[in-house]
């Protein structure tokens, strides 16, 4: 992969680091809560697409004060909707995941022509008094495995919760997901509903909702509500996954995602 | 010296499996199945009663704090407790030391200027003004304040209450979190330009920063004693000697826990359960609710993550002994304690503004009597002149109550 690109927004004031792989059409992929981590899945998506994953405000190495530049949702999708167009992705394609996937119908509620489909793995935005979402900001560290994967000992629950030996390391590895976590989560404390349910009937594209089957953190009820709202939605539901079905399940995730994507 | 007597207000019957059945006493703890409200209310008499004790004993200041949703200590309006101490202790030399009203969640936070006001009207200018940033569990968690916003929101309450209180002409506040189009506010406090100002904080360093560069005193709140707070209050001076500031002991405050009784011996007898139930039941909190995501900035969340070892201990596995050896808690004979807080608090950490919580965990109404009254006629007089020798001048204390204080229970 080639080094990532740094496109600046908001009036320079926010650097966005673009990691861009692969050819064909474009993608664009909206990480999650706890930072972006470029695995497999992704690396599956560029074997047929052109993959653009930007980091969010603050998650970037050495930027972490980059977030303080963005005080509101509003302002953020709107950073995201400056990142698109100086990247001259005029119909693009949108995968998110969680707060990402919030984020990426933010994108196409703004602007529903430039969005061509739209994948949402796990996404949060929408609040159901009978199944609240789970504020993974409260939790102990052996807790949020448990919540967002499946399987908290398994490969993937270690790539992102594990914190390395070595002091220096292990100060820094808890940093990065904390200050993750308080990045994403300066945008939806203490309840994830900013109103798009006000705004998500302007989403025109066609949209994909992919659930960890064991998702213990967003209750699959929301599944129901997504489809419900969206005018052309389907759900696939992964077997073996929590929260982060293209971190515990890359493989299936990718091909029922990448499907999706190319019809 | 200046000490004052400091009261939580916390459920002092808590049943004895507390702590194994709930998973905090911040935030979630049940009402329904732990507190009466008319038991409760006897609660806030006592501590209103202990307040006023204190303040007739000897004591310089009473202090009163906000928390909320909890069993720890619940004020949720520490303001109306000062009212009350206020109106009952005209005559006296006592400060009322409100430690205080929380500015984040204050909105508007010109409410907190109003009411200080008020309290410092009432007192006739006897209102310390303690302008605290809040605790994660009060101001994240129970009362909806992003905590990456958190701090930012109170630097500019702060400034905006500051500037309310001694701006001669009404102004616009266009600020980020608050907008307000003719401030001029009704009441202004007696004391000019503005009440002392204290910060509580518990060893942010970012909060050391702003204690300095705003000229307030710096007050530690901390439960795990002196021993373990030496290395954040030479924190603190170290950042007060870079600034170029003079070491005034008064531009420092610290919270001790102490438990006075005839002996050693008889300490343990009178304390040794209550002092268990606070460390063991109080402070009952899932650790992680200390510091959610974005609450620290990342220069100070790096600083953690890089000295992880911090507070390691468990106070749940320590039992009265290990608290008083530990210096948690500053237990026995009236010579035992005046010693080790001469020694090991005030000169330690070069301390001038001193509070003592009279009360502890399930501490009875009689027994906290008995503990204020040691602390007033055997522990303060021992305390009284430790910096006077010096010649510093407590600048962070109402003018009029910067002299010695009365003999016990002589009205001005």
């Amino acid at each position: 992969m080639s080094e990532p690109r740094i496109v600046s927004v908001w009036q320079g004031r926010v650097p966005f680091r673009v990691h861009v792989k692969g050819a064909g059409a474009a993608v664009m992929f909206l990480h999650g809560p706890w930072g972006l981590t470029w695995g497999p899945f992704l690396d599956a998506l560029a074997q047929q697409f052109t993959v653009y994953a930007p980091e969010h405000p603050g998650t970037s190495p050495g930027e972490p004060e980059a977030i303080q530049q963005v005080d509101t949702l509003w302002d953020l999708v709107l950073c995201y909707d400056e990142l698109l167009e100086a990247l001259k992705l005029d119909g693009v394609m949108l995968v998110g995941h969680s707060f990402g996937a919030m984020m990426a119908c933010e994108v196409a509620a703004l602007r529903p022509a430039r969005v061509r489909r739209l994948a949402l793995l796990d996404p949060i935005g929408l609040w159901l008094e009978e199944a609240p979402v789970v504020n993974w900001m409260l939790l102990g560290p052996a807790e949020m495995a448990a919540h967002v994967f499946d399987k908290p000992d398994g490969v993937a629950a270690r790539a992102m919760f594990a914190v390395p030996e070595d002091p220096e390391e292990g100060a820094l590895a808890r940093t990065r997901l904390t200050w993750a976590m308080g990045s994403t989560g300066k945008f939806i404390w203490p309840i994830p509903d900013k109103g798009l349910k006000k705004r998500i009937h302007r989403v025109g594209a066609p949209a994909l909702l992919v659930w960890g089957e064991a998702d213990r953190l967003v209750p699959r009820a929301y599944a129901k509500e997504f489809a419900g709202r969206l005018h052309d939605a389907r759900i696939e539901v992964v077997p073996g996954a929590g929260h982060a079905p293209h971190l515990e399940q890359p493989e299936a995730t990718a091909r029922v995602v990448a499907a999706f994507l190319k019809t | 010296m200046k000490v004052s007597a400091f009261h939580l207000m916390p459920h002092r019957e808590l049943p004895p499996d507390f702590e194994r059945r709930y998973p905090s006493v911040w935030v979630t703890p049940p009402w329904g199945e732990l507190a009466d409200a008319r038991r409760v209310g006897q609660y806030y008499n006592w501590t209103l009663d202990e307040l006023l004790f204190a303040a007739r004993a000897g004591f310089d200041g009473v202090c009163t704090n906000e928390h909320h949703q909890n069993a720890y200590g619940f004020m949720p309006s520490p303001n109306l407790m000062g009212s009350v101490l206020a109106k009952q202790t005209n005559g006296l030399d006592v400060a009322i030391v409100q430690m205080g009203m929380t500015l984040p969640t204050t909105s508007p936070p010109i409410r907190v200027a109003e009411e200080y006001g008020m309290l410092d009207c009432i007192s006739g200018g006897r209102l310390v003004a303690g302008l605290p940033l809040g605790s994660p569990m009060d101001v994240n968690l129970a009362y909806g304040i992003t905590p990456m916003e958190h701090r930012e929101r109170y630097r500019e309450a702060f400034d905006l209450v500051l500037k309310a209180w001694q701006a001669k002409e009404i102004f616009a506040w266009n600020g980020k979190y608050f907008q307000l189009g003719q401030v001029n506010l009704w009441p202004r406090p007696v004391q000019e330009p503005h009440p002392p100002v204290w910060v509580p904080g518990s060893g942010s360093i970012s909060t050391f920063d702003f204690a300095t560069d705003h000229n307030v005193c710096y007050c530690f709140l901390s439960y795990a004693g002196a021993r373990a707070a030496s290395t954040m209050m030479d924190g603190y001076w170290d950042v007060v000697d870079k600034k170029g500031l003079e070491r005034n002991p008064y531009r420092a405050g610290f919270l001790q826990l102490v438990a006075v009784s005839e002996t050693d011996a008889q300490a343990e007898i009178d304390y040794g359960k209550h002092v268990e139930y606070f460390y063991h039941k109080c402070l009952h909190v899932p650790p992680q609710w200390f510091a959610p995501p974005g609450n620290q900035d990342y220069r100070s969340l790096l600083a953690a993550n890089r000295n992880p070892v911090r507070r390691a201990e468990d106070p749940k596995t320590l039992r009265y002994k290990d608290f008083v050896n530990k210096g948690y808690v500053i237990a026995g004979s009236p010579a035992t304690v005046r010693e080790r807080l001469v020694e090991e608090v005030i000169k330690r950490l070069h301390v001038g503004n001193l509070m003592l919580l009279i009360q502890i965990g399930s501490m009875p109404h009689e027994l906290t009597l008995k503990n204020t009254e040691l602390l007033a006629r055997e522990v303060l007089p021992g305390l009284r002149d430790i910096w006077d020798d010096k010649g510093w001048e407590n600048h962070w204390w109402p003018k009029s109550l910067r002299g010695a204080r009365q003999p016990a229970g002589a009205a001005r």
